[in-house]
């Protein structure tokens, strides 16, 4: 058996080998799919496809499927899960909104203005950023600037304004947001700087031969050039920030509320959950039938954002083939 | 903000000093200026506070001692067990991504028929590189806690399957790695000149021993480099230790040495972090800077590595790694 595998093997025996191990591959997101789909079930039984809606309290939902029995009620499978699913969009949103002009502008500094004895300081400073683990920015979070923000930044009139609805300690969205921002930011800088050098200088140096200064030839030229990789950055960076869970288990205040943009500046400062944290909150009770279904149903719907990001991210690229670079 | 404004940044001379631009595109050179040199602050920043607050705490027996269990387990001792941990999660699922990777990198660049399966795996890669950490995390948890791979992970006294041990993290880890690892792969691959193989083909080799000869070799340094970003994402994931391994000390799980350790529970340094910081149930800030403080020093050893095998390979073959400018 040894012998003969010592052999060079015959090319079309290697070549179906090879190919069935990447096949592989696609077996596992199969499974990946069917398993957390068939685990989810119970909650698409019961509530139908509305739980993604709201008129519901999560956390008492949550608390009544934790005191379930093994053999649970039917109304126990009750769940509304919209405040999640708000404080996912409300973070990524803010995050990717913010983060989009901070990576733009950064790139065309990096690639366009910065002299080479700066941009090479910047690059490894950025790349640096990208590659901190999650849990590291939630430590400095948790650490440094929920403190800080809870004893400096709220006032204690804004504390007393929503004492008996939620207590504020500096954790929530504001705090959430800033991170999650510095986080996603590099991914976007890395797509769009290396876009923007792979557009050809002759586009942008005939803008300048007509007369526009170099800041308005990037923006007119490179930058419209580069409008799909700017696109696909944003959809990149939209499923990373989707995806954190430890990072904003840590700094969000761990409640699960629905921050309102009616309640001014407190709005930042109001405690979420979002559907990654809730996840990893709620694993350990994942031996309940109805919480198990629970965390399986919010883990099925991450999946589907991050798929239909997926597609929209090659959609979105398929148009600079024409350039012939790789976004 | 497009439209063109002859004359006026023309004002004197050839050259367009800022001095001389409207005032809202100087004001968008100040932001670009401010946006990058904010990137680096706060990369500065961390770095420094990490540093300051880590050699503060890190003290070299808390590197060899392991912690203990009390009322409060994770007021004593140190983290030998998360450093371990941490390093046996990182070869279990290099070793597991590995051959997935090179394979199917392998299988994609030069072979890739018949075209639509070549299109399904090349997709499923990128759902995979695609799917947040958490829910790979909770995956893996259904599927170990599958009765019949309980002998795989640590099962209680009674015979439950917890699903938790570390073949069951590594297994998850290895689909944080195999992206990196395909993608600098097969960009090296793709990236050979075609004449290579020709005269490979010339000499009488067939493809595998072309492959296996003279095209693996020659992107060695691009496997490298896919490597060390993949054990940066191992090292890194906090999610999928916390939830399918959780524990602080390692359990051992069974007579046998080696294999009782992989079926056991265990910590990693992200899981220690946490477990030490006021989100997890320990109150030890302390600890958990200093375990972060070496964590964060893996991380940048990992980086230069990176960027010390783009430059190798860029002087010797002309040709970046497989890796973006940033």
């Amino acid at each position: 058996m040894i012998e003969r595998l010592r052999k060079p093997w015959p090319d079309h025996r290697a070549e179906r080998t090879l190919g069935a191990v990447s096949l592989l591959i696609g077996v596992g997101v199969v499974a990946m799919v069917v398993f957390v789909a068939t685990k989810s079930w119970p909650i698409f039984e019961h509530n139908g496809i509305s739980w993604i809606f709201g008129g519901g309290d999560f956390e008492t939902e949550v608390a009544k499927m934790t005191a379930a029995s093994n053999k649970p009620a039917a109304s126990v499978y009750h769940l509304r899960a919209w405040p999640l699913i708000y404080g996912t969009i409300l973070t990524s949103g803010i995050a990717v909104v913010l983060g989009m002009t901070i990576a733009v502008l950064s790139s065309v500094f990096i690639v366009e203005l910065a002299p080479r004895r700066v941009s090479r300081i910047v690059i490894p400073m950025v790349r640096l950023l990208a590659s901190v683990p999650s849990v590291i920015y939630g430590l400095i979070g948790i650490l440094v600037l929920v403190p800080f923000v809870g004893n400096h930044i709220i006032s204690n009139g804004e504390k007393t304004s929503v004492q008996n609805v939620v207590q504020l300690t500096g954790a929530g969205l504001g705090v959430t947001v800033v991170i999650l921002t510095i986080m996603i930011t590099p991914i976007m800088v890395a797509l769009i700087c290396e876009a923007l050098s792979s557009v050809p200088p002759s586009w942008r140096e005939g803008a300048v031969a007509l007369g526009l200064n170099p800041l308005r030839a990037v923006r007119a030229v490179t930058l419209k050039a580069i409008r799909p990789a700017i696109v696909a950055a944003a959809v990149l960076a939209t499923a990373r920030a989707l995806g954190e869970a430890v990072m904003i288990e840590m700094v969000s205040g761990g409640k699960t509320f629905s921050p309102k943009p009616v309640d001014g500046a407190v709005f930042f400062f109001e405690p979420l959950r979002t559907l990654a944290s809730a996840v990893l909150d709620y694993h350990d009770g994942i031996t309940s039938p109805p919480l198990g279904a629970t965390v399986y149903a919010l883990a099925l719907l991450l999946l589907f954002s991050a798929f239909a990001l997926s597609v929209t991210g090659y959609l979105v690229k398929l148009p600079l083939r024409k350039y012939q670079t790789r976004g | 903000m497009s439209t063109y404004a002859p004359g006026a940044s023309s004002g004197r001379g050839r050259r367009s000093s800022p001095m001389s631009w409207r005032w809202g595109d100087r004001l968008v050179l100040v932001a670009a200026w401010g946006a990058g040199i904010f990137l680096c602050i706060v990369a500065a920043a961390i770095v420094l506070y990490m540093g300051y607050r880590g050699i503060q705490d890190l003290r070299p027996d808390l590197l060899v001692t392991r912690p203990r269990v009390g009322s409060d387990g994770s007021e004593a001792g140190g983290f030998l067990d998360p450093l371990l941990g941490t390093m046996i999660l990182t070869a279990v699922g290099i070793l597991l991504a590995l051959p997935l990777a090179l394979s199917s990198a392998v299988w994609i660049a030069e072979y890739g028929r018949p075209n639509w399966l070549a299109r399904v795996v090349e997709s499923s890669i990128e759902i995979v590189a695609g799917t947040p950490d958490i829910v790979i995390a909770i995956f893996g948890l259904a599927v170990f806690q599958i009765s019949l791979l309980g002998p795989l992970s640590f099962t209680s006294e009674g015979g439950g399957v917890y699903g938790r041990s570390f073949i069951a993290a590594g297994a998850m880890m290895s689909l944080l790695a195999l992206p990196p690892i395909y993608a600098a792969t097969r960009d090296g691959l793709q990236a050979v000149p075609g004449h290579q193989r020709e005269a490979a083909f010339a000499l009488g080799k067939t493809r595998i021993t072309t492959i296996r000869r003279v095209l693996l070799p020659s992107v060695r340094s691009n496997i490298a480099t896919g490597v060390t970003l993949g054990v940066s994402r191992i090292i890194g994931s906090t999610a999928i230790v916390l939830i399918l391994l959780g524990g602080l000390r390692t359990e051992t799980q069974g007579p046998v040495p080696l294999l009782g350790v992989l079926r056991g529970t265990g910590s990693s340094l992200t899981s220690y972090v946490y477990e030490n910081s006021p989100a997890g149930e320990g109150g030890a800030p302390q600890k958990a800077y200093a375990a972060a403080f070496l964590l964060l020093i893996f991380v940048l050893v990992l980086n230069l590595i990176v960027d010390r095998i783009g430059r190798a390979q860029e002087r010797t073959t002309g040709m970046t790694a497989g890796g973006a400018i940033v």
